[in-house]
């Protein structure tokens, strides 16, 4: 592989989306602390999600962790599709960048910045009450394949998509009912048994239950079973990925 | 020796079932200066994606300095710098950050001697530090210029370089072209501005719908070229008879095409007979753009 070639286009990446910083990392951190402030003070005082946690803490690992799947994906697939609408991604695909440091390189910039938001949220939401994690391994062994899930859903809607409402679309009617609905503002022991079962077909449900395990030490489901989930998604999705490169799927015609 | 480009029966039928490619074979030696004419939708920017990897053939192969583009696309693509024919930036960054970048996805650390090289060659030394989106679409283009020199490839295709830009511009780059191609390089050309061909190639293959129509030394094409033009200022109206021949016309001053050099004596006589003076005649030179016009039909 093409070390210098991946590292060079992780780079750029990474520069990309930190000279607009207030748009990629502050406007996302604003929006986890609007959600916060509101769902905390409209409905903190009257729900508890899990047995002894109060609502304010519940919040922060769903908030953390949707925001830093949203932005991973988002990194990934406006990225690309940029450089695909002005044309300068020729200059990515002219030289000797194999796929995998190709996907490697956009997989590990949506990580990195996934995870930047979801510190800066957690940082900045600390102070409503985030215990100190029970399992730090697990909280970070989830943060990365959450992210590294969404990044490659988000290089796989970034090829996919050939104009800017095809991405709004993913995301408006994919990524953000399957967000809403995985847990971020509730326990699904609080839905009705047939929601609780078609849980269970979300895998974002996972990421984020597995997420507040690492906090809390208390999930709605083994935080084992949730790394399995979420793993085989993202080797589906790796795969998935991996075979458009190599067949140029609309970015080699 | 190895050519440079070896292009054996590229075809590309894509999935709409249009057909871009027609058998087309050629080679470039090394050190060539080349020129790949044709009229739009010839499909010279089809064989340059085909050429970079960036569309496959459907049958037929390309290599570039010996290297398959598509089984060794690593050293193919190490050898051969391309200029897209659209003008493309990345807002992100400024001119050295492109520059830099561009390095490094060639697998090129510390490259910054011969980036501040190319940047004074192609006039953009103060211009560094500015993002591309501030630059002028003639500077993009000088930029694009060179992304694709940032490897020094011994190989190095330009897809109508020079659109759109400045006569300034033009003329810097074809002398840093001549430069690079009295150092070794291949250069191979796309234009539209013919008068560039015929002044820097030593060999222009033609395109036609997909097709190879004329592959020859740029002085053969132009010596072989058939048809006399002669352009006759005149006292009155070109006569009905004579109006086949004429390819442009301009008040009395008419240009008109024979077979030969003896129709010439036949049409003055047949003016004389008319009653029709001729106040001025001259021979033109047969440039490319006739012998294009002639082998693509492009006038037509």
């Amino acid at each position: 592989m093409n070390m210098t070639g991946f590292s060079t286009l992780l780079r750029k990446e990474v520069m990309r989306f930190g000279k607009v910083w207030q748009q990629t990392l502050g406007a996302p951190v604003l929006t986890a602390l609007l959600y916060q402030l509101i769902f905390a003070q409209a409905i903190g005082k009257h729900v508890e999600a899990l047995p002894g946690v109060p609502y304010n803490a519940f919040l922060i690992p769903g908030l953390a962790m949707m925001s830093m799947m949203q932005n991973a994906f988002a990194n990934s697939s406006s990225s690309l599709i940029q450089s695909r609408i002005t044309g300068n991604l020729v200059f990515i695909l002219l030289p000797p960048i194999s796929n995998a440091a190709f996907f490697s390189a956009y997989i590990s910039a949506g990580i990195i910045r996934g995870l930047a938001v979801g510190l800066g949220i957690l940082v900045c939401t600390a102070w409503f009450g985030l215990p100190v994690p029970a399992h730090i391994g697990f909280v970070l062994a989830f943060a990365v394949l959450g992210c590294l899930f969404m990044a490659s859903f988000g290089l796989i809607a970034g090829i996919w998509a050939e104009k800017f409402d095809q991405l709004a679309a993913f995301q408006n009617f994919l990524i953000m009912p399957l967000t809403m609905l995985s847990g971020v503002f509730y326990s699904i022991h609080s839905l009705p048994a047939f929601w609780q079962g078609v849980s269970h077909f979300n895998p974002f449900f996972f990421m984020i239950d597995g997420f507040r395990y690492g906090f809390f030490g208390v999930s709605d489901v083994s935080p084992w079973t949730s790394i399995g989930v979420v793993l085989t998604c993202f080797i589906v999705l790796a795969v998935v990925t991996l075979q458009m490169l190599a067949r140029g799927y609309k970015l080699r015609a | 020796m190895t050519a440079a480009l070896h292009i054996s029966h590229a075809c590309k039928t894509y999935g709409n079932g249009f057909t871009a490619l027609k058998d087309v074979s050629f080679d470039v030696a090394e050190g060539e200066f080349f020129a790949l004419l044709g009229p739009n939708g010839a499909g010279k920017t089809t064989l340059i994606s085909a050429m970079a990897g960036l569309s496959r053939l459907s049958s037929g192969n390309i290599s570039v300095m010996g290297h398959d583009v598509q089984k060794d696309s690593y050293a193919a693509r190490m050898s051969l710098g391309v200029v897209p024919q659209e003008l493309v930036f990345d807002p992100f960054f400024t001119v050295r950050e492109t520059l830099q970048f561009q390095s490094g996805y060639f697998g090129i650390h510390n490259n910054n001697d011969w980036i501040d090289e190319l940047l004074h060659h192609l006039g953009l030394s103060d211009k560094a530090d500015t993002n591309t989106r501030r630059l002028s679409g003639g500077m993009k283009r000088r930029v694009m210029v060179a992304q694709a020199l940032v490897h020094k490839p011994p190989v190095i295709v330009l897809d109508e370089p020079t659109a759109g830009v400045d006569v300034e511009l033009r003329h810097s780059l074809w002398t840093f072209m001549r430069k690079l191609n009295g150092e070794g390089h291949t250069i191979v050309l796309t234009t539209h501005y013919l008068e560039e061909a015929q002044e820097n190639c030593e060999r222009i293959a033609m395109l036609k719908k997909g097709e190879l129509v004329a592959l020859e030394r740029t002085d053969t094409l132009l010596h072989n070229d058939k048809g006399v033009r002669i352009e006759l200022l005149l006292t009155a109206e070109l006569p009905q008879a004579l109006l086949p021949k004429a390819v442009s016309q301009n008040g009395l001053r008419y240009v008109l095409t024979l077979d030969n050099y003896n129709e010439v004596a036949d049409i003055l006589i047949f003016l004389k007979t008319t009653g029709i003076g001729v106040q001025q005649m001259e021979i033109l030179e047969t440039d490319l753009e006739q012998v294009f016009i002639n082998l693509t039909g492009a006038g037509a």
